[in-house]
């Protein structure tokens, strides 16, 4: 059947721009109010909750942490009873692994994603929406059982049979396996999401030797995600259905396995640690090229390692169960293959130096956290390395010494690029500048505060302390090194707390962005700051690696188009491609602003919050609703061209 | 210096198309996720299995008469609803309509079948490890044919309301893809329980 | 020659030179920068070597990103260019990184072949076993009368490999004696092996090292390394059933314990034969009470067993409302337990 020429696949030219703009800011702009606020599908909206929400995850996580660094910065301190205390290291750990790491990265990527890949948005926006809501839902739920005092206690990977009912019989870790499940849904989705969207809604042109590295760590993230979450979410439906229905996935007597937990806990574990660095790791690799003026050193094999790092990351959980008595020649392959995944880190590593050394850099705030973030990078890393020979972890393992090393990894390589990428997209995001003297105070007190809290714990574990004690006598020679930790861990907090003064202050007082404040080279800053809720009024067309340096690298035969291309403006419409080559496909009918979102995750949370209180019918209640939401939702629509075309006679 | 223009040819279609739809990768992924929490409880299966126990399977091997048969329902109910999306492909709404209803009978025949065989069963879900890994992932295997079976009833119902024709018919390529999964997941889960304890 | 390290690293250069160490009086008695016996000594040298491997690489790290930024570069206008070649750099890094990994590996791996299992036919082995929140030691001799249970204190003759098997009666414990070994896990369900041996006598801290509830951190324990004679007279010590007490206030004592505390604790000798709580028998002679939350002084021993839960909150050991005269005639029981 041949369809007619279409005005919205003409090939428009700037003259055009400005009335096109407006049609599409009539298509694509939320609704004020608060129901376009509640229903709105536009991924820089919900990128930027995202980031807002787990910023405050963070916040909460921090502050017990504090409270815990007071109970620790002498010996036989009895601030807090044992059980406040392990509530607290449980909801520390949950809070920044879970509701902090990963989702923080994920509101970078929602916001960047459509920007970077030259689309005007996310494959499935109300997924997309659905996703966030679902892990708001989920940590408010965490959060709302904390606040009544109900909260897991026996530490984030929750071993059983600690956390068997025989042992833990108030209901904390119902809450937990509920609301980890719950932010599991959210994850897959989002992964889910993440993947279609980088295999269609590509720019034409970009092919995959053209994508950012940003882009690559996102993908490689969620394809662990899509693979590993459940594992964790099994296993805590399994150990739920132990503590609710007296099932025997966990307990000897009946024909269980304590282990059973640790192996599907670490089988997702491991990748997940990946899934909650490279994305962060990626951010640097876009980003600190721009301060050195030059691109990324190594394109192609920081490309591939990251990939190989999450490809190998599932063949090392074992390292984390080495004490467990495991047959020898078992530990000896994982010990090997841990060693192994040195490789592909130590590839990224060296491309970071590389850009720096042979680059001109610029000391500029960013820049000041991504290159002690490749210190910090290398700190986790080699502290990694140790504990991936056996006899070695078997000193190290449980000891201060990993809660050093987690600390460098987490705090090393997904905070300091959080904070160094939130500086350097803030302007994009809302068209003002941070400032610049206080983002240096803050930096430094953060650098300062975070080694001096962190650094010495290396040395804290190497004198024995075990990690998850509540307090500690006075002959075992570790208060000095703690009250360091905890002087470190409040300058740390003050640093973070300056950053988060700057944001305030910048957001009404920054100085005007303009559209590239950093002359950075990819696409999403070839847009306005902050960008129309449509992104691109024509969609571009890519011709290299770096759209907005080929004049100044002068490299390709051909240049980027980004002012001209196809308007697709009847509706909201954006361009679907090809997943290798990024040739054009189909249009793409993209969806309105809709509630359903939101009702389907509220449904969501209901189901599991009848769940943890035993309310069946309530549970089934919820679910007929969600199913109803869902059934709605899907109906396919001729807005969205789902249906039969009826011939107009 | 050339710009590069690629001018999208003048009949790009407009709209989701069968495999070109956004929605089909995103079933593919769905059944990534859902294939891995499989593989996790077949581990758990397998794990738990290779402990030393007095008793692993409470009855002996389970009995065949009906899983085998059940088996060969849900085989036969892919094979119908992939002939369902050949006809609606070729335009004939009326035929995809009979397929998908012809897999839902077949789905309830598989679902009625297997809840006659957990009520025959002499140990429960709280027994021992194995009964709460039976019950658990046949369990698990029934919640995705339950969802499965409502999809194909969404989707009978559109394709008799004339939502669907030769050119708009993604959801069914969609649907019909998650039901191929159920069905191959029900053999690995088939393999596990009733025939690799003869194997050994 | 004595040694009194105040710090891990002096204590390493002193212990390598020092003939008899004293590790019991160590600043930092659970570090595991230093070793003190066969299965010790390969995984600290290990342990020193990926240590100081790191730290050289972190320094050579923190130069080359140092040297980049500080280094004078050309002007800022300069634009954007790709010049310089910078695959040189991460190909030479890599190098170097594979090789220091596979040194690494074949390292590990002959370590573990050396320390990983534990001897075939050792002279001593035992039972340990982790309960929330105390040890369960139990010597098994060649008849039952020479087989007993002791707890929180294991003593070990020196210069012998000795073998433990593992167990534990409640949740994941880890057993870990720092200057004599690595940890392994009490895992429910299974017995897992480990194996120390101290080349010195002395006294070494263990902990335990895997989180298992309130009082985690309270579940420490120490080995007595003592020469074979000493270790054998220790032994018939413990075989020896408890006297009878001679003074009327202890006696008195051994009739209120039986009636408040023996449905937990055993006396070998004696009526008292309860097994929720750890064996009393012979207390007097361990150096700390509720695994090794407070030294075993006559003031300690009074508050414990007054207090429990004042000590250590949430032990299972519960508050057992007795008189000020029981205590006191408790306390003068259990003194004469050695």
């Amino acid at each position: 059947m041949a369809v007619p020429a279409d005005s919205r696949l003409a090939v428009l030219t700037e003259a055009d721009e400005g009335r096109l703009a407006t049609r599409l800011e009539r298509l694509w702009a939320t609704a004020p109010g608060i129901v376009g606020w509640l229903s709105t599908v536009d991924h820089k909206e919900i990128g930027k909750r995202y980031i807002v929400t787990a910023m405050l995850f963070l916040i909460a996580g921090g502050i017990e942490a504090l409270v815990m660094r007071v109970q620790l910065a002498g010996p036989d301190q009895h601030l807090l009873t044992p059980e406040q205390y392990n509530m607290l290291f449980t909801m520390h750990g949950a809070s920044l692994i879970f509701w902090y790491a990963s989702p923080v990265l994920s509101g970078f990527s929602n916001y960047l994603w459509p920007l970077l890949l030259g689309s005007r948005d996310m494959a499935f926006p109300r997924l997309n929406a659905l996703s966030y809501w679902i892990y708001l839902f989920s940590g408010l739920m965490l959060y709302a059982g904390f606040a009544v005092g109900i909260a897991p206690n026996t530490g984030w990977f929750d071993y059983v049979p600690a956390a068997s009912r025989a042992f833990s019989p108030g209901p904390g870790i119902d809450l937990y396996a509920m609301a980890l499940i719950l932010l599991g849904i959210s994850t897959t989705v989002g992964a889910i999401n993440f993947i279609v969207t980088f295999l269609r809604t590509r720019a034409p042109g970009m092919s995959l030797n053209r994508v950012p590295i940003l882009i690559w760590s996102t993908l490689t993230a969620s394809a662990g995600n899509l693979l590993a979450v459940p594992a964790v979410s099994l296993a805590f439906f399994l150990l739920w259905l132990d503590r609710r229905f007296g099932t025997h996935f966990y307990d000897v007597p009946a024909g269980g396995h304590p282990l059973l937990w640790q192996h599907l806990f670490w089988m997702f574990g491991h990748p997940w640690v990946y899934a909650i660095v490279l994305p962060a790791m990626g951010m640097v690799s876009d980003a600190l090229p721009v301060f050195c003026s030059r691109p990324l050193v190594g394109y192609t094999i920081v490309a591939l390692a990251t990939v190989l790092t999450m490809v190998l990351g599932f063949g090392v959980w074992v390292h984390h169960m080495f004490a467990t008595g495991l047959p020898m020649l078992g530990m000896s392959f994982f010990s090997a293959a841990s060693f192994v995944i040195v490789i592909p880190s130590a590839v990224a590593v060296f491309a970071w130096i590389a850009t720096i050394a042979i680059g001109r850099p610029r000391l500029t705030v960013p820049f000041l956290y991504f290159a002690s973030f490749i210190v910090m990078f290398v700190i986790g890393g080699v502290s990694g390395f140790m504990t991936a020979s056996v006899p070695v972890d078997w000193q190290l393992t449980d000891t201060y010494f990993i809660v050093a090393h987690i600390h460098y990894v987490l705090i090393g390589i997904n905070v300091f690029p959080v904070l160094g990428g939130l500086t350097f997209w803030f302007p994009k995001m809302t068209g003002r500048l941070l400032d610049e003297r206080l983002g240096r105070y803050a930096f430094w007190l953060i650098f300062a505060g975070f080694n001096i809290a962190f650094l010495p714990m290396h040395l804290t574990g190497l004198y024995g302390m075990p990690r998850r004690i509540y307090t500690y006598g006075p002959h075992f020679g570790w208060e000095t090194l703690n009250l360091v930790s905890t002087v470190g861990a409040f300058i740390l907090a003050i640093g973070i707390g300056v950053f988060f003064v700057n944001i305030l202050r910048s957001l009404r007082r920054g100085m005007p962005a303009g559209s590239n404040p950093w002359n950075a080279p990819t696409l999403e800053w070839s847009v306005s700051s902050p960008p129309p809720p449509y992104n691109f009024v024509v969609i571009p067309t890519v011709a290299s690696r770096h759209p907005l340096w080929e004049q100044e690298l002068d490299e390709t035969e051909h240049r980027s188009v980004i002012r001209t291309g196809p308007a697709l403006d009847e509706g909201r419409e954006t361009l679907a491609t090809t997943p290798v080559d990024a040739d054009p496909d189909l249009v793409l009918k993209m969806p309105e602003d809709s509630l359903a979102p939101l009702l389907l995750a509220l449904a969501l949370t209901a189901i599991f919050v009848g769940l943890l209180a035993s309310a069946w019918w309530s549970a089934a209640t919820a679910a007929a609703a969600g199913l109803l939401i869902v059934f709605a939702w899907l109906w396919p629509r001729r807005s969205l061209a789902q249906v039969a075309e009826v011939s107009h006679g | 210096m050339a710009d590069t223009v690629i001018a999208p040819a003048a009949d790009l279609p407009i709209g989701p198309m069968g495999h070109r739809a956004l929605g089909w990768w995103g079933m593919l992924c769905v059944i990534a996720t859902e294939g891995a929490v499989f593989v996790y409880l077949l581990f758990s299966y397998a794990y738990l299995a290779l402990q030393p126990h007095a008793a692993w399977l409470p009855e002996g091997p389970p009995s065949l008469t009906l899983a085998l048969p059940n088996t060969a329902v849900l085989v036969a109910s892919s094979f119908i609803v992939a002939w369902g999306e050949r006809r609606i492909r070729a335009g004939a709404t009326r035929h995809a309509w009979l397929a998908l209803l012809g897999t839902i009978g077949l789905g309830i025949v598989f679902v009625a079948v297997q809840l006659t065989e957990w009520h025959d069963k002499t140990f429960g879900i709280a027994t021992s490890s194995y009964g709460s890994l039976y019950f658990t992932i046949t369990g698990f295997h029934m919640a995705h044919v339950a969802a499965g079976l409502l999809m194909l009833a969404a989707l009978a119902l559109w394709t008799r309301l004339g939502l669907f024709d030769s050119r708009r018919n993604a959801p069914i390529a969609i649907g019909a893809i998650y039901w191929h999964f159920v069905d191959v997941v029900w053999l690995a889960v088939f393999f596990t329980f009733y025939l690799s304890p003869r194997l050994v | 020659m004595t040694c009194q390290p105040t710090s891990a690293t002096a204590a390493f250069v002193i212990t390598t030179l020092c003939a008899t160490p004293t590790p019991g009086f160590a600043a930092t008695p659970l570090s595991y920068l230093e070793s003190y016996g066969s299965r010790g000594d390969p995984v600290r040298s290990l342990t020193w070597a990926m240590l100081i491997i790191s730290t050289v690489v972190v320094v050579i790290v923190t130069g080359l990103v140092l040297w980049g930024v500080l280094r004078e570069g050309p002007a800022e206008a300069a634009g954007i260019t790709r010049e310089g070649n910078g695959l040189r750099l991460i190909t030479a890094g890599l190098v170097v990184t594979v090789v220091v990994l596979l040194g690494s590996v074949v390292w590990t791996m002959v370590v573990l072949a050396e320390v990983g299992a534990a001897p075939a036919a050792p002279k001593l082995t035992l039972d340990i076993s982790g309960h929330q929140w105390w040890w369960q030691v139990r010597y098994e001799g060649e008849t039952p009368a020479e087989t007993f249970v002791t707890a929180n204190e294991v003593h070990i003759p020196v210069g012998e490999p000795v073998r433990i098997n593992l167990s534990s009666s409640d949740v994941i414990h880890s057993f870990w004696v720092p200057a004599l070994s690595g940890k392994t896990d009490t895992v429910p369900g299974q017995v897992n092996t480990t194996w120390i041996e101290a080349h010195a006598p002395g006294t070494f801290l263990g902990q335990c090292a895997e989180f298992c509830g309130a009082q985690h951190a309270h579940m420490g324990f120490r080995i007595v390394a003592e020469p074979r004679d000493r270790f054998e007279a220790w032994l018939a010590d413990q075989l020896a059933p408890a006297a009878v007490p001679a003074e009327r206030i202890a006696a008195a004592g051994q009739e209120t314990f039986g009636r408040r505390c023996a449905a937990c604790h055993a006396v070998r000798g004696t009526t008292a034969g309860g097994v929720f709580g750890p064996d009393l028998s012979h207390l007097a002679t361990r150096a700390t009470l509720a695994a090794g939350t407070v030294p075993n002084t006559p003031g300690h021993l009074s508050a414990w067993i007054a207090d429990p839960q004042h000590l250590k909150p949430g032990t299972r050991m519960p508050v057992v409302p007795l008189t000020g005269s029981e205590l006191e005639q408790v306390r003068a029981y259990l003194a004469t337990l050695n």
